[in-house]
């Protein structure tokens, strides 16, 4: 799809003849996250459409305890050093961000009054910079009253490098100024399409001034209160135990009336993912358990059991499975290093080879044995589940066309049944971390390999090691010495930028750069790597996207990353508890509207 | 009896240095990096990564890092958690509570266990009651207490739903309440781990007490007409329980050190489950802390024990 498509597209939606969501689900099957896609109707005037969701409590508190469980806890409660997404949970329940992103990619108001437009002349046309108005009536816990001083304080502290907050990447390019007390301006370096990260969603929570202020830069860690948090949210601190226990209680000063419904929140930590499940829906013990990696079978067996007492809840997000081609060769030595870029790798430099590999992946299998409902299968690279299924995407597994294409590429099977051509042989060595559905994942591909004449060694590495960036280990994926190799990616980011970064070619891996490189698989393309520096510059969001569309038809085209399954993200949920998940933010993202129904 | 405590405290030094540089370099040498998962993260400049590092002192050679651990440790510092950003000494004193009331419950029950049932096994030996107390141990300390903390759950919590499976360290009731459901949530863990314990320690106490009823003086004491229960527990079990007592005190680290597989079945935020999410994160300090403290108590329970020993038998003399 290219921009003329495209601005036809944003026009029918205009004029109301596609509706909304069809359009959210096209962009997204071409690689757009829906935060972007809905900027993109935002930019041409379109009014957002906020996800529904019923608030029906009409007073604060009476709820109980809301008794969550994550079985990796928090293990600290400052927003700007959140590590996964288990903190960040955990600061969440404490502090907010200006704006936080709902299902479907629409930006909600939290500590912000309004969310900027060109229309409230929020957005400056030019794409220098955007202007926040804040919410007038907050107060921190303490008492003191929220202003624009704490906004900008938040980007002094998270740019500034010796902080080492791990936010610094919302921040470091933007200039925060304080226009009266309520309003701050955000100026960009450079014309910004996106102007919607710093202060907004997971890494935008915003800390009080006051209680930081002493501790910016080198003295960061020791702050009194990274582990006693005073923010603006719902609960205010009552207690912290890392990775066992987060305990708040309701605010009663909250900005927002009749919320929060609960009169306290519990967050434990620890335990593996099948007994939180157990203690949600068989027990009752809890209301909400996180991230249920565990395989949809044993979710199934246990929502449909005779007396559950929750439910399983799926959200579309960003995170997918996908394979690795290697591009360089990772059997020989060159300086010092494997996989080095200044080789080529013998067998996938051939096209056909690629495109083979392309064709044996059975991810239909690989759903259907392996993930269900929690692994959906796509061909896309950034994500298709089914409910924005597009019929732009396609993957496809057939042995008899891989075959094909080997055949005409001139890889003759020898005596003992593998692809031979040149005196090289079709053995690749395909690695992985050790986990049980990445293992019964390889060896589905194995067996498709199998009968297209390929010969597959396996491997599988401990996670602690393959994902770790220890610069001496030769088995970590980035040192990628291996053929093919697969893990998950998290699309944190609602803009594609940071994520199609990955690919280009001056972010390789390598040893010059202790492999902290992006680019993992050495994927070099000249015309992604253009794409990609136009997308930079360009102000157009319409225009910006086609690009990324562009990027992301290369690089699954050629294909430098075969997408496997995308990863929804999957909550246990009492029954009676009513919340609103999204897959762009944090799952607290408005935990002050969860309540309960009887 | 002071020289010979003097000279175990001289000997404790160097063993527990050997002890630190073991663990030190062997954590130091382990593959994983505390910031890994920045480094994984798309979102994250690598720059973050790298000053965190820096500002943790993981870049600087094993030695010097060893020395830098060393002196703060003497001055009382137990380092600083990568993690969690805080001291390590507020993460351990937070969970030592939780890990003392549960283990040591449960070697409480093991005891109350073990004491009569190999007492009474010992004094009628092939009996009935001794058959089945023997295959009930045997059964007891082969099923390890993963299986058996599992087994537990899926009857009392969902098959039943009695008792609780999620220990919470703080219950958020007060009074009666708290008390009850406290025992409510530590049934469960602490009959695993004390069924366990009890069954090694029947068999122990069985063949402790079967050495001295055999012995001259039991004959002399029943001879004397003395009531059958005076001379068990005067004459037998007083001397039969020396051994015992060693093998408690020698148990006694493992109060402290709480239990890694217990504590992870049911969620109990104390010592062994701060040990295993600390490893998973590399957050080496806090390995490095609990195991060293650790190894002190190791040392400093065996020569409670040797010093119990001699108090109990006065044949023992120090030198």
């Amino acid at each position: 799809m290219d921009q003329q498509q495209l601005r036809g597209l944003i026009g029918a939606v205009k004029a109301g003849q596609v509706s909304r969501r069809t359009f959210m689900r096209r962009m997204i099957g071409l690689g757009l996250t829906a935060p972007y896609a809905s900027l993109l109707l935002t930019h041409a005037g379109v009014a957002a459409a906020p996800a529904t969701f019923a608030y029906k409590p009409t007073k604060a508190g009476g709820g109980g305890t809301l008794k969550t469980l994550f079985w990796q806890g928090a293990t600290l409660l400052n927003p700007h050093f959140a590590v996964g997404t288990k903190d960040q949970e955990g600061s969440r329940i404490f502090y907010e961000p200006l704006a936080a992103w709902d299902p479907d990619g629409n930006l909600i108001p939290m500590l912000a009054a309004e969310i900027p437009d060109i229309e409230n002349g929020g957005i400056a046309r030019d794409g220098m910079s955007v202007i926040w108005k804040l919410k007038q009536n907050v107060q921190w816990h303490d008492g003191k009253p929220f202003t624009a001083d704490d906004v900008v304080f938040n980007w002094e502290y998270a740019a500034d490098p010796a902080t080492s907050a791990t936010t610094i990447g919302s921040y470091k390019d933007v200039k925060v100024e304080k226009v009266d007390r309520f309003t701050v301006q955000v100026r960009f370096g450079k014309p910004t399409p996106f102007w919607a990260d710093a202060f907004v969603g997971q890494r935008g929570m915003i800390v009080p001034k006051h209680l930081f202020e002493a501790f910016k830069g080198d003295k960061s860690r020791d702050s009194p209160t990274n582990l006693k948090p005073v923010g603006t949210g719902p609960y205010r601190f009552v207690d912290f135990k890392p990775s066992d226990m987060v305990r708040g209680e309701r605010n009663p000063n909250y900005h927002e009336p009749n919320r929060p419904y609960f009169d306290a929140i519990e967050m434990k930590g620890g335990g593996d993912a099948v007994s939180a499940a157990r203690a949600v829906i068989q027990t009752g013990e809890f209301d909400f358990a996180w991230n249920m990696q565990v395989e949809d079978q044993i979710l199934t067996k246990l929502e449909t059991g005779a007396d559950a007492h929750g439910r399983i809840e799926i959200t579309a997000g960003g995170n997918i499975e996908q394979i690795l081609l290697n591009s360089t060769d990772p059997g020989i030595e060159i300086d010092g290093e494997r996989s080095s870029l200044k080789t080529k790798h013998p067998l996938f430099s051939d096209p056909a080879v690629r495109q083979a590999m392309k064709l044996l992946v059975d991810r239909a299998s690989v759903e259907a044995h392996i993930y269900g409902r929690t692994g959906v299968a796509t061909g896309n690279f950034i994500n298709n589940p089914k409910r924005y299924a597009s019929p732009n995407t396609k993957w496809e597994f057939s042995v008899e066309k891989a075959n094909k294409i080997l055949d005409d590429a001139g890889w003759k099977r020898g005596h003992d049944g593998i692809r031979a051509k040149d005196g090289k042989q079709l053995k690749l060595l395909f690695q992985t971390s050790t986990n049980a559905p990445r293992q019964k994942n390889q060896a589905i591909i194995k067996q498709a390999c199998q009968k297209a004449g390929i010969e597959m060694e396996l491997k599988s590495i401990t996670g602690s090691v393959f994902f770790s960036s220890d610069v001496a280990n030769p088995d970590t994926f980035r040192h990628f010495y291996a053929d093919m190799q697969m893990y998950t990616t998290t699309m944190g980011a609602p803009d594609p930028e940071d994520f199609m970064r990955q690919f280009v070619s001056w972010e390789a891996a390598s040893k010059a750069n202790k492999w902290q490189g992006r680019n993992v698989p050495r994927w070099q393309n000249e015309e992604y790597d253009a794409a990609f520096k136009a997308s930079q510059g360009e102000l157009d969001p319409v225009k910006r996207a086609a690009l990324f569309i562009k990027m992301n038809d290369l690089l699954v085209g050629d294909p430098g990353v075969i997408p496997d399954v995308y990863r929804p993200r999957v909550a246990a949920i009492s029954k009676k508890l009513r919340v609103l998940l999204s897959g762009w933010d944090n799952d607290f993202w408005n935990l002050k509207d969860w309540h309960r129904e009887a | 009896m002071s020289r010979y405590l003097l000279r175990r405290l001289a000997i404790a030094v160097p063993s527990l240095l050997g002890i630190s540089i073991v663990l030190f370099s062997v954590l130091a040498l382990a593959p994983g990096d505390p910031f890994e998962e920045l480094a994984s993260n798309p979102n994250v400049p690598p720059a973050v990564a790298a000053s965190l590092r820096t500002k943790f002192g993981l870049d600087d050679p094993i030695m010097l890092r060893y020395l830098r651990w060393l002196m703060a440790m003497l001055q009382g510092d137990w380092g600083f958690s990568f993690v969690s950003r805080m001291d390590v000494s507020t993460l351990i004193l937070q969970r030592l509570p939780t890990t003392l009331l549960v283990i040591g419950s449960s070697q409480i029950l093991a005891l109350a266990v073990a004491l009569p049932v190999g007492v009474l096994s010992a004094t009628r030996p092939y009996s009935v009651f001794d058959q089945i107390a023997n295959t009930l141990a045997f059964i007891g300390f082969s099923l390890p207490t993963f299986f058996t903390g599992l087994l537990f759950i899926l009857l009392f919590s969902i098959t039943l739903d009695w008792l609780p499976f999620v220990y919470r360290a703080d219950l958020g009731v007060t009074g009666w309440r708290w008390y009850w459901e406290g025992a409510r949530q530590a049934a469960m863990p602490v009959a695993v781990l004390g069924l366990f314990q009890a069954a090694s320690w029947t068999r122990f106490v069985r063949s402790a007490v079967l050495d001295v009823i055999r012995l001259d003086y039991v004959t002399t004491a029943r001879a004397k007409g003395l009531a059958e229960r005076v001379v068990i527990i005067k004459h037998v079990v007083r001397n039969a329980l020396t051994p015992v007592v060693t093998l408690v005190a020698l148990q006694m680290p493992a109060v402290f050190g709480g239990a890694i597989v217990t504590e992870q079945i049911f969620r109990i935020p104390g010592i062994g489950s701060l040990l295993i999410s600390s490893m998973l994160a590399n957050d080496t300090p806090v390995i490095m802390a609990v195991t060293f403290v650790l190894a002190c108590l190791v040392l400093l329970f065996n020569l409670i024990a040797d010093i119990l020993y001699g108090w109990l038998d006065p044949r023992i003399a120090y030198r």
